[in-house]
């Protein structure tokens, strides 16, 4: 008989709870939380942050990530978290938004929390639609695309256009990182770690706001497969949305 | 610090009262007739290495407040009318989050845009929650400068020692006009004042979660029955004034900068040889109803007075109900109400 000795190459980020998830088949929220988890346990943050939670599928961000964490209400995490990190210079402030959440009802905050330059970082899931409340169409909703409110699809003339946020944010002088990443294959992935490490650090080096956009697959409200879902985040989302970054003076 | 007079105006004496009191977290926004809040605080906090910002909106400023109140400080903003309505979700989130703020509303005639003149206008808003759900702020309406530094520094204890938002109800007319105060107290912070509960990063303990979110099986009836029980505790707290009403045949019922021009009222018309009193509600939330109803069985004949058309007056009949009525006389929102003003109404009582 041979001996096989087993080493361990993959395991659960340290501030990541065992919990079973609440999203649905195919969602990348899961996946986003995970990789939040990961750049929180490389920094050795798991101490001294505090998240800001958003409204949206994530709003149980707490039970998943184990850190510190108060709710904001819908759209007013970045105003929340300036309150945070203003009270709070010393600990590690984050929040999590949807888009519905940052790019509609919150633009303003985010928009002024970013132009201050306020040392906090936020994560943002762009899924195309309001998740939460039933796949409605959200800003960054494609022209064309069917919701639950754009039956016919999304027109230009009666909606407008879905909003570039990563672009938006990373025309600011008071931002010091933003980029778009996907998690839509590994390699995608490992740049979306890169990218959050970088948003971390523009806060731990005190350069200033940092933000991570996610292209983020909702199968439930866009009536795919998972599989369907994940292809559709490269197909369609990255044509309109390109992966990139588009500030960055961290370093 | 030996305590010292300085003349100030209304909103001057509740900046220096923030200041006073260890407000540690100031987040403005500009309107009309409170501006003097933030310009004295822009200037005073920040030297007391305190943090002073001026957020894009009132909806900002005062979740701002609500993340420096959950990393445990002593936090504020203030406002009037228009800015005080785009407070209220925030306002909402934190007694649903069971966090301390104070909130400062300078009224100001209304409704819509209104205008800058005197108004009590917003009683209902500020003393029946204002916002969505079943919360209430704790209400308090200086009448002088003076109150308005005195509750000031008590409004940041009582919000602490409830955790929950505190009001102070104030409007033009105190906020503008200039008077007298002692400066009493010194400013001292305590850091461990919200240790057991404040948001620190979860270093040597396990993870807090501020939040208002209830949808576990029973967890929102526990909270409101929680909060039911601490807006009853919070009668303890309940202030009021009672002026010449010992012998009084007629009760004028005011409070806030009205209730000071209708004690002037009183005093004339003492001269001329009315009995007449003043009871003058200090914490509007939670109301002096039992200490109202204790005067009305002394029996007394009521007059209610309100800049506005009629909202205390209210709570003025639920303290009377079953012995007696109120009258009632209403100055309207936008006219500068002076003693005056009141004479005829209350001489009328006696007839
Ligand atoms: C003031 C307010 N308006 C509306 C809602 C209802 N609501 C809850 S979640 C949500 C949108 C969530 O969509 P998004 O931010 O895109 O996040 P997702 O669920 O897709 O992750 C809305 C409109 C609310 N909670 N509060
Ligand atoms: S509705 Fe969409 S965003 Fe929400 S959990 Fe399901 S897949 Fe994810």
């Amino acid at each position: 008989m041979t001996k096989v000795s087993e080493k361990q190459v993959f395991s659960m980020p340290k501030c990541l709870n065992d919990v079973p998830t609440h999203f649905c088949p195919g969602c990348h929220h899961g996946i986003i939380h995970r990789l939040v988890a990961e750049a929180i346990d490389a920094f050795q943050l798991e101490d001294k942050a505090i998240c800001v939670g958003s409204v949206g599928c994530s709003v149980f961000i707490y039970n998943y990530i184990d850190v510190d964490s108060v709710e904001a209400p819908h759209g007013r995490a970045p105003a929340v978290a300036t309150g945070v990190k203003r009270a709070r210079p010393d600990a590690f402030v984050f929040a999590y938004q949807g888009d519905g959440d940052l790019a509609a009802i919150g633009l303003s905050e985010i928009i002024h929390c970013a132009n201050r330059g306020e040392k906090v970082s936020i994560i943002f899931v762009n899924n195309s639609v309001y998740g939460m409340t039933g796949g409605q169409m959200a800003p960054t909703t494609l022209v064309g695309q069917k919701t639950t409110t754009t039956p016919y699809g999304r027109s230009p003339q009666n909606e407008g256009y879905p909003l570039k946020m990563a672009e938006l944010i990373g025309s600011l002088e008071g931002c010091a990182f933003s980029a778009r990443v996907a998690v839509n294959n590994i390699k995608n992935i490992i740049k979306a770690k890169k990218a959050i490490k970088k948003a971390f650090l523009a806060q731990l080096k005190n350069k200033g706001f940092g933000f991570v956009e996610f292209l983020s697959a909702c199968p439930t409200n866009w009536h795919l497969t998972p599989l369907e879902a994940n292809k559709r985040v490269e197909t369609e989302m990255m044509a309109y949305f390109p992966l990139g970054i588009y500030k960055d003076i961290v370093e | 610090m030996s305590s010292k007079k300085l003349l100030v105006k209304g909103n001057e004496a509740v900046a220096i009262g923030a200041i006073d009191g260890g407000v540690e977290c100031y987040f403005a926004y500009p309107i009309t007739p409170q501006s003097d809040i933030p310009e004295y605080l822009s200037r005073e906090l920040v030297k007391l290495g305190g943090t002073f910002l001026q957020a894009e909106s009132e909806i900002a400023s005062i979740n701002m407040v609500l993340g420096a109140a959950a990393a445990g400080k002593r936090a504020m903003t203030s406002s009037s009318g228009p800015g005080i309505s785009l407070k209220q979700e925030g306002i909402s989130y934190i007694a649903g989050s069971e966090l301390p703020a104070v909130i400062v509303n300078m009224m100001r005639g209304g409704p819509g845009l209104g205008g800058i003149q005197p108004s009590q206008g917003d009683y209902f808003q500020a003393t029946r929650g204002g916002g969505h759900g079943d919360y209430r702020t704790m209400v308090l309406a200086p009448s002088t400068c003076q109150e308005c530094y005195d509750l000031t520094i008590e409004a940041f204890d009582l919000a602490f020692k409830y955790r929950n938002p505190v009001m102070i109800l104030g409007d033009a007319i105190l906020g503008q006009m200039k008077e007298p105060i002692v400066r009493w107290k010194e400013r001292s912070i305590d850091p461990n004042e919200a240790i057991k509960w404040c948001l620190t990063g979860k270093k040597g303990r396990k993870q807090r979660i501020i939040k208002s979110l209830r949808l576990e099986e029973g967890s929102m009836e526990a909270l409101n029955e929680k909060l039911m029980k601490k807006y009853k505790d919070m009668e303890q707290d309940i202030k009021w004034e009672e002026f010449m009403v010992e012998d009084a045949e007629v009760v004028a019922v005011a409070f806030g900068s009205i209730g000071r021009i209708v004690k002037s009222t009183a005093r004339k018309l003492r001269s001329k040889g009315y009995k007449v009193g003043v009871f003058r509600p200090i914490t509007l939330f939670p109301f002096p109803y039992k200490q109202l109803r204790e005067v009305a069985k002394k029996g007394k004949r009521f007059i209610t007075i309100e800049n506005n058309t009629g909202q205390m007056v209210e709570d003025v009949r639920l303290a009377l109900c079953g012995i007696c009525e109120t009258e009632f006389f209403a100055n309207m929102p936008g006219k500068v109400s002076t003693p005056e003003d009141f004479i005829e109404p209350i001489e009328n009582m006696f007839k």
